[in-house]
């Protein structure tokens, strides 16, 4: 072995013994809530079955603008902050616009952004001129819009790693391609959690380990209920910068990236199956074409441009659409955390809560009861059946 | 009885549009003999060919490394479609044969259900030509896809007049569209034999053949052939520098390995330096699709016999090519991404390279693990642009190879995702959508109680507000 290869994997040896907090998956938001952990001072170890933000954290649209959270505020408050808090780039951007142009979904958004401003969140509603000016890759046909004066947008693949550098700055670790096999209790409380590569204890877990949460979870006796699905977006060469890239409508969301490239998603989903060693593949479909279709409409001015990637993610939906963010009654020192499809742009504020759900047992800075598991206790076993979102 | 997910994929992906017995993509000789028997047998068959490529993604060495060093006919596509022709005798007996002929059609994606993709009525394939984007189903997909280049970088090689064995070949015998005049070969394996005595058969000089190894890699036939020519092959030599003008490549210097003496170093001048160190199979619509060849999807001709060169000697290569490259050395061109930058993983140049990212690289890295090239591409954009990784997917697997100190053959390469061609919005888009696939659509999953803001659930209102918003959302 050379002096690289020896230092690509940690040796047996160098494997932790124990930690403070164990976090299950590195996804957004288990790195988020291990990077808090690690800013109080608490020795944490992140382990995933893979890379850092491989599943739907790095595949997502990037949006961060989720008025209907009640982590929203502490995402609003910390995203303009997130680059110096971490020290690495997540290229967050500020504001959204909406531009639809079909009347009635012009409508409904209308009625979106009415909300927002009730809410205390400023939208400025755009009529077809005005929408055409602030995106210049639109033209005529677009009816009008909404300008989200709040939220924006971020590049997820950059944004995980920053959350992962970030951690090991703080001395926090991450073991890649380490699979956490299965949970250690004892006396009520998990005690451990063994890997391939041996057993780490720990005082308190956080599992925040996407898709894979449920079967980890239910030998404890905990049932976490998810449904798996995958869905896909398109990526283009480099259009011209709009003043405000986080621009999308017409059946997509998405954003114009730093680069210029314009990445949409939108449409049907697939619901699949899944097993602990995650989806065993995440092809694209021809609905590239219909991406492609909305995203010509959408930018008539950039429908010569070329297509030169899709991807696929697969994502994690709780029965109702909303996240689960929960610290258990037994085993005690367990935190469970999905954002049920919706969690890369509440990063910030999701791992905020889930320290203080590990740490003092209740979100400090918004009411997240509403977010409990026990809203699935009297959960019909064929749920997924009677949604229709069996595999 | 069954619920069904209204938003879901499934029964929305319309059958293909047109279907054939056999669908064949690429007509070169295998792929042409092979529409040929399939139809004289009675099956209707397609043939397909992405030749003649428009002029602005030859620019962009799609699909072919062709270094800018094509000459102005290439931006004629009525010249281009006759020199299709004229090369391709066997095209005119395809015709006759009743095969349906497209040329100027890609094939960018190949679709076939699996584990994690099941919604598909049957197997099928995405072709576009200038005007549109068609989906065809298939009994039996034959690819005769032919090669793709190996592209390895060095000082200089972002300029045009370096370029691959295939695109050479391309311009040269399919297009005739060759500006070389003057070339280096890096290679010496048959592909640089080769790629020698057809350059010399077209009355362009060859100055000189570049192996890195001791002894010359192909047949000794054709190595003969080529000496007789009066074409040293300098073994146990690499590519210190070139030199470059306006129009690209003037010179390259050569010197001996391991360690050169400044002395021993040779100059020549060239217009060209021909990268055929050797070819990979093009199997981008598989690698794409997930799958492997079938009882009906087979792989003929060199897309079936090529294989790529010895990983220890594709790395041998990169590491005497990389040991002479400047940090600044361009690895990705598309992306403007350095060979420094991507030992750093560093940001694009867009971006704010913040203090704490001096102290990451890719060493730092693989201390968490073994790293996906898809990985490094997330992070410093190599492989990111236009081209789709094209022109540095290998280069980033042999560097990645090189600092874990690990063999070449355990990298992986970096992914290639459909379209595996550079389409157009407006190409690809399907303007005729099928009904269902436009009354489930939705923004996200269509989940309506996804959008109730916290305050109001559980309360009176809840109800009035899911029925109300609907799914249609995600801000």
């Amino acid at each position: 072995m050379s002096r690289g290869s020896a230092a690509l994997c940690m040796s047996e040896a160098d494997l932790p013994k124990g930690a403070a907090v164990v976090v299950i998956g590195a996804g957004v938001t288990g790195l988020s809530a291990a990077w808090w952990l690690a800013r109080d001072g608490f020795d944490v170890v992140v382990l995933d079955k893979g890379i850092v933000g491989w599943e739907a954290s790095g595949r997502n649209g990037g949006g961060a603008s989720h008025y209907q959270s009640p982590l929203f505020a502490e995402e609003q408050r910390l995203w303009p902050q997130m680059d110096d808090l971490l020290g690495y780039p997540t290229e967050y951007q500020r504001e959204r616009i909406i531009i639809q142009r079909d009347p009635d979904l012009l409508d409904h958004y209308r009625a979106v952004g009415r909300m927002c401003s009730a809410m205390g969140y400023r939208v400025d509603d755009l009529d077809s001129q005005q929408a055409q000016d602030m995106v210049p890759l639109t033209d005529q046909s677009c009816l009008g819009g909404i300008h989200l004066r709040f939220g924006g947008h971020a590049n997820p693949q950059r944004t995980v790693q920053a959350y992962a550098w970030a951690l090991q700055d703080l001395g926090g670790r991450i073991l890649q391609h380490c699979p956490a096999l299965s949970i250690e209790t004892a006396g009520g409380k998990v005690v451990a959690v063994d890997t391939p590569r041996g057993r780490i204890a720990c005082d308190a877990l956080v599992v925040a380990a996407g898709s894979q949460s449920g079967m980890l979870l239910a030998p404890l006796g905990v049932d976490f209920p998810l449904a798996s699905a995958r869905a896909e977006m398109i990526v283009t060469e480099p259009a011209p910068l709009m003043r405000i890239g986080g621009v999308d409508g017409n059946g997509l969301y998405g954003r114009q990236t730093l680069r210029g490239n314009l990445a949409f998603g939108g449409g049907p989903h697939e619901w699949i199956d899944m097993d602990e060693a995650g989806p065993k593949a995440r092809p694209t479909s021809p609905l590239i074409r219909n991406l492609a279709r909305r995203v010509a409409e959408m930018f008539p001015k950039a429908a010569h441009l070329n297509v030169i990637r899709s991807w696929a993610g697969v994502i994690e939906n709780t029965p109702d659409g909303r996240p689960i963010l929960d610290r258990l009654d037994h085993p005690a020192n367990v935190t469970v955390a999905t954002m049920s499809g919706v969690g890369f742009g509440l990063s910030p504020a999701s791992g905020h809560a889930v320290r203080d759900l590990v740490i003092d047992g209740a979100c400090s800075f918004a009411d997240i009861t509403k977010l409990g598991l026990a809203r699935f206790k009297n959960l019909e076993p064929d749920w997924r059946e009677q949604r229709g979102w069996a595999a | 009885m069954t619920v069904r997910d209204v938003h879901a994929i499934d029964g929305k992906l319309p059958a293909p549009d047109a279907r054939f017995d056999v669908v064949v993509v690429g007509a070169g000789s295998a792929g042409t003999a092979a529409a040929i028997a399939a139809a004289e047998d009675g099956a209707s068959v397609l043939l397909i060919d992405e030749n003649p490529v428009p002029g602005a993604l030859i620019g962009s060495d799609v699909p072919h490394f062709y270094g800018g060093r094509m000459t102005a006919a290439v931006q004629q596509p009525a010249r281009m479609l006759e020199q299709v022709f004229a090369s391709n005798p066997a095209l005119e007996t395809a015709f006759a044969a009743g095969v349906d002929v497209r040329l100027g059609t890609c094939a960018w994606g190949l679709y076939v259900n699996g584990p994690a993709l099941r919604a598909l009525p049957g197997p099928m394939l995405g072709i576009a030509d200038a005007e549109a984007a068609t989906m065809v189903g298939f009994g039996r997909l034959v690819l005769a896809t032919g090669a793709r280049d190996l592209v390895l970088g060095f000082a200089g090689w972002n300029q045009p007049g370096v370029m691959g064995a295939q695109g050479f070949a391309a311009l040269l015998t399919r297009y005739d569209a060759l500006a070389s005049r003057r070339i280096v070969i890096l290679g010496s394996g048959a592909l640089a034999l080769e790629t020698a005595l057809l350059a010399l058969s077209r009355g362009i000089a060859v100055v000189a053949l570049v192996e890195v190894a001791d002894v010359v890699q192909g047949p000794a036939a054709l190595a003969a052939q080529v000496a007789a020519a009066g074409v040293p092959i300098l073994l146990g030599h690499t590519v210190a520098a070139t030199r470059g003008g306006i129009d690209g490549v003037e010179g390259v210097t050569l010197t001996p390995l391991p360690s050169p003496a400044q002395e021993d170093a040779l100059e020549i001048a060239c217009d060209t330096i021909v990268l055929a160190i050797g070819s990979a199979p093009a199997t981008e619509l598989l690698d794409a699709a997930g799958t492997l060849p079938s009882e009906t999807i087979h792989l003929i001709g060199d897309a079936a016999t090529v294989t790529r060169p010895d990983p220890a000697y594709l790395q041998a290569w990169a590491t005497a090519l990389g040991q002479h490259a400047p940090p600044d050395t361009i690895v990705c061109q598309c992306e403007e991404v350095t060979r420094a930058d991507l030992l750093g993983v560093q940001p694009p140049r867009y971006l704010d390279r913040p203090h704490a990212m001096a102290a990451r690289s890719l060493a730092s890295l693989l201390n968490d693990g073994p790293a996906h090239p898809d990985q490094i591409k997330r992070l410093t954009r190599a492989g990111m642009g236009a081209c789709q990784g094209r022109r540095c997917r290998d280069q980033v697997a042999c560097l990645l190879a090189q600092q874990q100190g690990v063999p070449l053959a355990t990298v992986p390469i970096a992914s290639f995702r459909a379209p595996v061609r550079p389409v157009p919005l407006g190409i690809l888009a399907d303007w005729q959508e099928s009904a269902a696939m436009t009354a489930g659509w939705d923004v996200w999953f269509g989940i309506p109680t996804q959008w109730t803001p916290y305050a109001v659930i559980g309360t009176p209102e809840e109800a009035d507000h899911v029925a109300g918003l609907g799914g249609t959302m995600h801000v």
